[in-house]
C-alpha cells in the first residue's frame, strides 16, 4: 500500500472550503474528528482519525475536555473533604477513588493497621459491588454502541440494583464520599444485609442472562473476536492493567499481589483469558463479576459488629449521622453529648470539623485494583491540615494511550469496539 | 515509623537539649498560625514558628525486620547499586529515603534515563511497569523547586519503588523516559502541562489537559488562582489561598 503524504483535512473549519479542497486534490486519505461530542466515545473524548476509505491509518486521541482541576482543588480543602472531590473523578468507580485516596492518607498518618475490621469489610463489600456496577456499564454502553439496545437496558437495569444498595448505605447513588480517612462515614443502616442478600440471590440469574445474550452471540462475536488486539508486551509497555491486561493472559491483580483492606482474607479467583481482543476483555469482565459476588458473600459473613471509624479522637470524624424524619442528619445523641455531656468531645468536634487533622510531612502512594485497572493515589503532605499535592494515576488515562495500537490498520467500526473495550471514563481521564 | 537507627548514633545525640538546640538552629519556614499575609485577617496568632526539617536520608539497612513492607528494600538497593556500578555511574542516586514502608531513590536528573533503563532491564530489578510521573512544586526548595516523582512496579518480584528527581525553576529540564517506558508519554505531557517541567527527548511534548493556547502551568504553587466577583458593592470572594484558613 502506498501512503501519500497528501490528505484531506476534514477535522474542522469551513465545510465549503473542505469540500473545495477535497475536489481539487486527488488525495485518498481523510482526516476526521470523531468526537468530542460523539455518542460512542464515552463522554467528551476526541479521536482524530486518518482514514483511507474505511481503514484507519492513524488514530490519535485528544483529551482534556472534562478537566475540572480536582487535584488542584484538593490542595485547598482539608484531608477529609478530599474524599468529596476524588469520588467525582472516575464517576463510575467512586468508591475505588475514595478507597485509594483514604489508603494513601492513612499511610501518611501511619494508621493503616488501626483501621477497624468492620470498616475494612464494608470498604471491600462496596468496592466489589462497585466493580460489578462499573462492569455492567461497560457492557451496557458497549452494547448500545454496537446497536444492541437490549444489552444496554439489561446492563443499566442490573446496575440499578447495586445503586439502590449504595443509596441505602451512603445516601447517594454516585459521588458518595462515604469512605473517609480512618474508616467509613457511618455504619451500615438497618436492612442493608438483607438487601445485599437479595442481590446475591438475584444477581447470578441476571449475569447468566447477560452471558446467554452475549457469550455465543454470532453478531457479538463477529464484532468483538480478533478486534483491537493488544498482546502482553504491548500492555506492559503502555502501562495497561486491569481487565485489559488479564485479557492478554497475565493474572495480575493487586488484590492478590499487594492486598489492601484485608483482601488476603477472601477467597476468589482472578479470571484470565489469552485472547487479547475485545471479546476476551468481555469474558474477563463478566467472570470478574461472578468473583465479586463471591467476595460480597464472604463480606457478609465477616461483618462483625464493631466501630467503623478509627478510635483516635485526633483523627476520627466525630459527627455521627442518623436517619431522621426529614432524611439523613446529625444524630441527636451526638449533639446532646457534645452540647451538654463532654467539653472535650465538643472541642474535638469543632477542631476536626473546621480545621481538620494534621498529617505528618511526607509522601505516600497507595494503589487499588479498581474495575478498570491500577488506580493509584500519590499524596504529599507538608505537615498541614490540607494536602500539599495529590496525584491520581487513573487507569482510563493510561489505557487511552493504547487506542493507536489497537485501532490503526482496522476499520472505523472497530474503533468504536476498541474504545468501548478500554472502558474509559472521561471524568477519571481528565480529572 | 522512624527508620533512623537510634542505637548507631553517638550518645550525645540522645540528649534532649542537643536535639532542642538543633531544632532551634534550623531555618524558620513560616511564622504565624494563619498564612494569610494578603488579607486583613488579624485573628491568627502570629507568634508561632514552624521550622524546616532536613530532607530525609536513610542509612543501611533499609530493611526493618519489624516491618514486612520493607522486606526487599535491601535487595533492591543492592541490585540497583550493582547494576549502576556496572554502567560506571555510581553517583546517580543522591540519597535513599525509607519512610512509611516505601523506598524512594533520589536520582540526579542527568542519570534518570540510565536508571530507568536499568530498572526495566536488569534481571534482579525487572520493573516492568511504570505507573507514570507526578510533578510536585516546592517553591521553597531552592535550586530543586520542581520534583518529578515516578513509581515503578515489578511484576516479576512483586515490588514497588519510587524514584524522585528534581530540577530548578530556572532550568526546568528533566530527561524523558518515554523511550524506556512508552506509557509515560501522556504522563510526562501532563506534568509539563501542569508544572512546566520540560521532558527532554519526549516525542511530542504538548499540553494534554489544558487548551493548547493556555498560558502558565496551573498546578504550580505560584499560579494565581483568581477570585470570584460577587454582586455586593464590588466585593469579590478572595482566591482560596488568600482566604483565612488553618495551616
Amino acid at each position: 500500500m502506498t501512503v501519500t503524504e497528501d490528505y484531506i483535512d476534514a477535522s474542522g473549519g469551513d465545510w465549503d472550503e473542505v469540500i473545495e479542497k477535497a475536489q481539487a486534490t486527488s488525495a485518498e486519505r481523510l482526516v476526521v474528528n470523531m468526537g468530542p461530542q460523539h455518542p460512542s466515545t464515552h463522554g467528551v473524548l476526541r479521536l482524530i482519525l486518518t482514514l483511507d476509505g474505511e481503514t484507519v491509518t492513524e488514530a490519535r486521541v485528544g483529551i482534556g475536555y472534562l478537566h475540572t482541576g480536582i487535584e488542584k482543588n484538593l490542595e485547598y480543602r482539608t484531608w477529609t473533604q478530599g474524599t468529596t472531590f476524588v469520588t467525582r473523578m472516575d464517576y463510575l468507580t467512586p468508591l475505588f477513588n475514595e478507597a485509594a485516596y483514604c489508603l494513601s492518607v492513612e499511610k501518611l498518618l501511619g494508621i493503616d493497621d488501626r483501621i477497624p475490621e468492620r470498616a475494612s469489610v464494608i470498604r471491600v463489600m462496596l468496592m466489589e459491588l462497585n466493580r460489578m456496577a462499573s462492569h455492567f456499564v461497560a457492557m451496557a454502553t458497549f452494547g448500545m454502541e454496537l446497536g444492541a439496545t437490549t444489552v444496554m437496558t439489561n446492563g443499566f437495569r442490573e446496575r440499578e440494583m447495586i445503586l439502590d444498595i449504595f443509596e441505602l448505605v451512603t445516601g447517594l447513588r454516585m459521588n458518595h464520599a462515604y469512605v473517609r480517612p480512618g474508616g467509613v462515614a457511618q455504619d451500615l443502616p438497618p436492612g442493608t444485609v438483607g438487601k445485599v442478600r437479595e442481590l446475591l440471590k438475584e444477581m447470578p440469574k441476571r449475569i447468566t442472562t447477560m452471558r446467554k445474550l452475549l457469550d455465543e452471540n454470532p453478531v457479538y462475536l463477529a464484532r468483538t473476536k480478533d478486534v483491537a488486539y493488544l498482546n502482553l508486551p504491548g500492555c506492559m509497555a503502555l502501562g495497561v492493567t486491569g481487565p485489559l491486561l488479564r485479557a492478554s493472559g497475565l493474572a495480575w491483580d493487586l488484590r492478590k499481589a499487594k492486598p489492601y483492606c484485608g483482601y488476603e482474607g477472601y477467597e476468589f479467583d482472578v479470571p484470565v483469558s489469552d485472547g487479547g481482543d475485545v471479546y476476551a476483555r468481555y469474558r474477563v469482565r463478566i467472570a470478574e463479576m461472578e468473583e465479586s459476588l463471591k467476595i460480597v458473600e464472604q463480606c457478609l459473613d465477616k461483618l462483625a459488629p464493631g466501630p467503623v471509624m478509627i478510635e483516635d479522637a485526633k483523627i476520627g470524624w466525630p459527627a455521627k449521622l442518623a436517619l431522621g424524619p426529614d432524611g439523613m442528619g446529625n444524630s441527636p445523641d451526638h449533639i446532646a453529648h457534645i452540647m451538654s455531656g463532654s467539653m472535650e468531645a465538643l472541642i474535638h468536634h469543632f477542631k476536626l470539623v473546621t480545621e481538620g487533622f494534621r498529617v505528618p510531612a511526607g509522601q505516600a502512594y497507595a494503589a487499588v485494583e479498581s474495575a478498570k485497572g491500577e488506580l493509584g493515589c500519590y499524596a504529599v503532605s507538608d505537615g498541614g491540615t490540607r494536602p500539599y499535592r495529590v496525584h491520581f494515576r487513573d487507569p482510563s488515562f493510561t489505557h487511552l494511550q493504547a487506542v493507536a495500537a489497537m485501532c490503526e490498520g482496522g476499520t472505523v467500526a472497530d474503533v468504536v469496539a476498541a474504545v468501548a473495550s478500554i472502558d474509559p471514563v472521561m471524568g477519571g481521564v481528565d480529572r | 515509623m522512624s527508620t533512623d537507627n537510634e542505637a548507631d548514633r553517638p550518645d550525645t545525640e540522645h540528649l534532649p537539649e542537643l536535639r532542642g538546640r538543633e531544632r532551634l538552629a534550623a531555618p524558620v519556614k513560616r511564622t504565624g498560625m494563619f498564612g494569610t499575609a494578603t488579607t486583613g485577617d488579624t485573628s491568627g496568632y502570629g507568634g508561632l514558628r514552624v521550622r524546616e526539617r532536613a530532607p530525609l536520608a536513610s542509612t543501611r539497612p533499609f530493611t526493618d525486620p519489624d516491618d514486612p513492607r520493607t522486606a526487599d528494600f535491601d535487595r533492591v538497593a543492592d541490585a540497583l547499586e550493582a547494576a549502576l556500578g556496572a554502567t560506571g555511574d555510581e553517583s546517580s542516586v543522591e540519597r535513599v529515603a525509607v519512610d512509611r514502608g516505601e523506598i524512594t531513590f533520589h536520582v540526579r536528573r542527568e542519570a534518570l534515563t540510565a536508571v530507568a533503563r536499568v530498572l526495566r532491564d536488569d534481571p534482579a530489578l525487572r520493573y516492568e511497569l511504570c505507573t507514570g510521573v507526578a510533578g510536585v512544586h516546592f517553591p521553597d526548595d531552592t535550586g530543586r523547586e520542581l520534583h518529578a516523582v515516578y513509581h515503578f512496579r515489578s511484576i516479576t518480584h512483586n515490588s514497588e519503588i519510587r524514584v524522585e528527581t528534581a530540577c530548578p525553576d530556572a532550568d526546568p529540564h528533566v530527561p524523558s523516559i518515554v523511550s524506556v517506558y512508552p506509557t509515560n508519554d501522556w504522563h510526562e505531557r501532563e506534568a509539563w502541562d501542569f508544572f512546566g517541567i520540560v521532558f527532554d527527548g519526549h516525542p511530542a511534548l504538548t499540553r494534554i489537559q489544558m487548551p493548547d493556547d493556555w498560558h502558565g502551568h496551573p498546578q504550580r504553587k505560584d499560579y494565581p488562582l483568581g477570585g470570584v466577583p460577587v454582586e455586593y458593592r464590588g466585593a469579590t470572594v478572595p482566591p482560596p489561598d488568600e482566604r483565612r484558613s488553618y495551616q
